[in-house]
């Protein structure tokens, strides 16, 4: 009887291993199919951009239907206005704001503060670009670079704000405590010792929220809408990288399609320069800490 | 007594301007603060204001009404509520199991420099703006679709309802499978972060007892799945909330079908397709109502997905 029992074990054994085995190569070719279409998008759109690319692409303003040529001029120059639109109005708002939470976190408003943060990060962009629509477009009367501006930078606030609040705390108190000691006052110390010791932190967090906010699509069709000429105004619609993508794409012309891989591998390139820069910053900072 | 190097008087004026610098500073950042706040409260305001005329013309009708005719000025939303709520679940089905897969093989099975190098690839190609998967579906994906997946998906399972039709290559199942794409990142680095925050000495139990490595992450799983679920319903989230890649790939047709190969409409496409070009106060107070809609849920399911979360990882903080 008791051989019996260690025989079923040792059947049981065998089992559990293959189990074991079968379990975790399914997760490795989980890993593998995972990373697989991403690693697909990446190339294909770098190949296929490389390949369209040229200098009219940076110099010339789209062409009508028809015409072979062109680039995107008019949507880099429109791109880097909206986001620095964007960025004037999600940096400050986002850092003050992150630094009342952090720094002045002893109440039940600042909980409010990060629960509000939480769910503007949950609103889909499309949803803020409906909220642009109703605050700028109509109030101005019609699309414009201002409005675009303003959405990507409502988009921008939440990551900055919880960047900039996880970046304050991990500043040791003692510094803040030393400071204080000196007399400085709290406000000083907020801005020239913890503002200052955490401020790769923080632009590590600005520059993944102006990546982010650099491919946004959706919330600028219908607040700076698109232009085929070149606009520095900020009263007119302005062209957008992701929005002249958009537009390309899903037209019917092999041309435009062709500036649009174009457009979509710089739109890549750039982001992921980036967000290398943002490793790069990281991984020193984590060294320093560990 | 008193040293008094300062005139006598000095101090209190200097202490009582940094009291007042500081409370403007400390009111400046409240009022920035503050923003946050009158912002989102303003949106959820703004989407009822301008949403008024649809509600007041359809009632609660417009959720339950499958007719979207701006020409004919019936507005119901009910397919596009049918089109995220399909599309968004293919793409968990797809994108879970895989996602978990990756996550254990990161936390608990690969060699450090794979482990590092992985989810460093992995975290930056999260970064592919939504509007270049929309490209590479329409161009890639959707003729692969067409040409293979969906022909042999009808080969084999094609008694089910939900793989019958012709294969157009978009539809709900090139929209979920772009999705899944697109959330396996975030579902994958939460999981991963969960299953770091499980003491190693549950694992480290589970192997003296004799368990073989997949019974112990079993354990570790286990001991996990409030936060991984959590992981799940975020993914859940940003795939009702996405716009462009499923707008380019899904079809763009006001239907509810039962067949996956359809071509469906999402609520943040018809935004996305409609909102620029609606001239009638009625279509476009409509597509505020949609709006309003799709931020009700993602509102639902994003709190639901943080207290989840926040369940788990706030013991781990502790230790």
């Amino acid at each position: 009887m008791k051989l019996d029992d260690i025989k079923f074990t040792d059947g049981n054994l065998q089992r559990r291993k293959i189990l074991n085995r079968l379990m975790l190569s399914l997760c490795t070719i989980a890993a593998v199919l995972s990373v697989a279409p991403l690693l697909y998008v990446f190339f294909y759109t770098t190949f296929s951009g490389i390949s369209a690319l040229n200098i009219d692409f940076f110099t010339q303003l789209p062409k009508p239907v028809g015409e072979t040529g062109g680039g995107m001029a008019n949507s880099i120059i429109g791109t880097l206005i909206l986001v620095t639109i964007g960025s004037l109005i999600g940096i400050p708002v986002g850092i003050l704001s992150g630094i009342y939470v952090a720094e002045y976190s002893n109440n039940i408003f600042s909980n409010i503060i990060k629960f509000v943060t939480d769910v503007l990060s949950g609103i889909p962009s499309i949803i803020i670009g409906i909220f642009a629509y109703g605050v700028v477009v109509l109030t101005m009367g019609g699309f414009s670079a201002l409005a675009g501006g303003f959405a990507l930078g409502i988009i921008m606030i939440p990551t900055v704000t919880r960047t900039t609040e996880e970046m304050l705390k991990l500043v040791p108190v003692n510094l803040r405590e030393a400071s204080l000691a000196l007399g400085v006052s709290r406000w000083k110390t907020s801005l020239k010792i913890v503002l200052k010791t955490a401020s790769t932190g923080i632009i590590t967090g600005i520059l993944l929220s102006i990546a982010r906010v650099a491919g946004e699509t959706a919330p600028l069709l219908f607040t700076s809408f698109g232009n085929r000429f070149m606009s520095y105004s900020l009263t007119e619609p302005i062209d957008s990288m992701p929005v002249r993508i958009f537009n390309y794409a899903i037209s019917p012309f092999e041309e435009w399609h062709k500036l649009a891989w174009a457009g979509a591998f710089i739109l890549i390139f750039l982001i992921f320069i980036l967000n290398l820069v943002v490793r790069f910053i990281t991984r020193d900072k984590y060294s320093i800490n560990n | 007594m008193n040293k008094s190097i300062p005139p006598h008087g000095t101090e209190k004026v200097i202490i009582s301007r940094k009291k007042f610098s500081d409370l403007i500073f400390e009111n400046l950042t409240f009022v920035f603060a503050l923003m946050i706040l009158g912002i989102v409260l303003w949106i959820i305001y703004e989407m009822y204001f301008y949403s008024g005329e649809s509600r007041s013309a359809f009632g609660w009708e417009f959720i339950w009404s499958n007719e979207w005719e701006p020409v004919r000025k019936e507005f119901g939303a009910l397919a596009f509520v049918y089109g995220t709520a399909v599309s968004s679940i293919l793409a968990l089905i797809i994108a879970l199991p895989l996602s978990l897969g990756v996550a254990i093989f990161l936390s608990e099975l690969a060699p450090k420099i794979i482990k590092s190098t992985l989810s460093f690839v992995i975290e930056i190609l999260a970064a592919i703006p939504s509007i270049i998967f929309g490209f590479w579906g329409i161009f890639v994906l959707a003729p692969f679709m067409r040409s293979d997946l969906q022909p042999f998906l009808q080969k084999y399972f094609g008694y089910l309802p939900f793989f019958q039709g012709t294969p157009l290559g978009t539809g709900l199942l090139t929209a979920g499978i772009i999705l899944a794409i697109m959330i396996i990142p975030i579902i994958t680095a939460i999981s991963r972060d969960v299953l770091k925050a499980i003491p190693q000495s549950q694992r480290e139990a589970a192997y003296a007892l004799g368990a073989t490595k997949w019974e112990a992450i079993k354990m570790a799983l286990l001991n996990a799945k409030s936060g991984i679920l959590g992981a799940t319903v975020l993914g859940f989230g940003r795939a009702v909330g996405e716009t462009m890649a499923v707008t380019m790939v899904i079809g763009n047709r006001a239907d509810i079908n039962i067949s996956f190969f359809e071509p469906a409409y999402t609520m943040a496409s018809v935004i996305a397709n409609e909102f620029a070009e609606a001239s009638e106060i009625l279509h476009l107070s409509s597509l505020i109502e949609v709006g309003l809609l799709l931020f009700g849920v993602t509102f639902l399911i994003n709190s639901f997905a943080r207290l989840l979360i926040f369940s788990v990882t706030r013991n781990a903080e502790g230790r």
